[in-house]
């Protein structure tokens, strides 16, 4: 339970997937011009990352994972190296299989994240948390921890920065820096700030 | 017509200043500011990328009479994917410590926008050899600025350079230390800021 608990911490505020590391930047830098469209963005890639993770989990510890089609009578078959190319394939087929069920079930829903759904098969923290996810060796239940935390934390990140960029909007920003770059350095103080937690030990 | 006039030279040569993946076209950021903690992981990451960027788009524009519409991105992810094993693979067949280190981004290359951009806005519609020029292109003038924020990161935050020291003994005597910061997160963040704002200035001007 403590170790779970260290997981969320770490991946919400500490190991950012966007913040430290610089996951999911296309995205964050298009989507966040708007407070609304930023929150649904995010709460769609929660909801994402708290399928896909568990699911790529139980893909690669029984199929593709050194081994582990032992099962199926091939011990030594080790066909890891296929993981880049089926989780990205789980992750397209869970966004369109969750758009389907997510307009069947609540239109409402639906109008609201509909536009960003189909965005998020290609946004890289969700394919980079699934590969995080077997580079650390995490179990079922800290996968699936892993999944629903980094997803916090993104959208904690891209929340903020809609919020900032709001008030942005005022300030006298040189020549040249506007846009882009202010953006980038915003998000520099930004990582600076979610550094300080990393103070926090459990 | 001499060399320079050629249209294969403009597609070629228009990405790596003009219409730079990073800095102008703002795609491709996601794994491009992860590896510039050294100048070594960062040139691998550049060559990598370019690899998979020129063959992408060749292979997408050989086939691109071929792709039913409706299904082009998941052939396109496919193709992408395939290459990215395939780098992936020979990276750690030969460079296995920088392929530890480099640890998941060279399997992100398979979302990075620069990849998927390329391959819906140019290699669907034209024919191979500029699409693979572009893809060339593309991938040094995402390499250039990933080379360029590694070595000023690497140059502060250790005082090396390609790993070695180029900061002499000296100047630590005299009381010089190294910036930290810059080997953390959000000096990637700041640096590339920077490199924007002098990009447009320089351009501009």
């Amino acid at each position: 339970m403590e170790n779970l608990l260290s997981i969320a911490l770490n991946s919400v505020f500490v190991g950012n997937i966007l913040l430290a590391y610089f996951l999911g930047m296309c995205s964050f830098l298009a989507v966040s011009k708007k407070m609304e469209t930023a929150t649904g963005l995010g709460f769609a890639v929660i909801f994402v990352l708290a399928i896909t993770t568990p699911t790529n989990w139980i893909i690669y510890h029984y199929l593709l994972a050194p081994g582990a089609l032992s099962w199926a009578g091939l011990p030594a078959a080790d066909i890891s190296f296929l993981k880049f190319i089926i989780f990205i394939a789980v992750i397209a087929a869970m966004v369109q299989i969750v758009e389907m069920v997510i307009d069947r079930f609540s239109p409402a829903l639906y109008t609201a994240l509909g536009v960003f759904l189909p965005l998020i098969a290609v946004n890289c923290a969700i394919l980079g948390t699934s590969l995080f996810m077997v580079e650390r060796n995490y179990t079922f239940t800290e996968s699936l921890v892993f999944g629903i935390s980094s997803g916090t934390g993104w959208m904690l990140a891209i929340v903020s920065m809609a919020a900032i960029r709001k008030k942005l909007r005022y300030a006298d920003v040189p020549e040249g820096l506007e846009g882009f770059g202010i953006t980038m350095i915003v998000t520099g103080l930004m990582a600076m700030s979610f550094m300080l937690f990393s103070g926090i030990t459990l | 017509m001499k060399l320079t006039r050629t249209k294969s030279f403009k597609t070629f040569i228009k990405p790596l200043w003009e219409n730079n993946p990073i800095s102008v076209q703002i795609l491709g950021i996601c794994s491009a500011l992860a590896v510039t903690v050294q100048l070594k992981t960062a040139a691998v990451m550049a060559l990598s990328l370019t690899f998979v960027l020129a063959f992408s788009s060749l292979i997408i524009s050989l086939m691109r009479n071929l792709i039913p519409r409706n299904i082009r991105i998941i052939v396109e992810l496919t193709v992408i994917s395939t290459l990215v094993i395939l780098a992936d693979e020979i990276l750690r067949a030969f460079l296995y410590d920088i392929s530890k280190q480099l640890s998941v981004f060279v399997g992100l290359i398979i979302t990075n926008c620069i990849v998927m951009g390329r391959a819906e806005t140019y290699a669907l519609g034209n024919p191979p050899l500029p699409s693979f020029l572009d893809g060339i292109g593309n991938g040094l003038g995402y390499g250039s600025v990933l080379i360029l924020v590694a070595f000023i990161r690497e140059l502060l935050g250790a005082g090396k350079v390609f790993g070695f020291k180029v900061i002499p003994q000296s100047f630590y005597a005299a009381g010089y230390e190294n910036m930290g910061f810059m080997l953390l997160a959000p000096g990637a963040f700041i640096v590339i800021g920077l490199l924007a704002w002098l990009q447009k200035t320089v351009a501009k001007g």
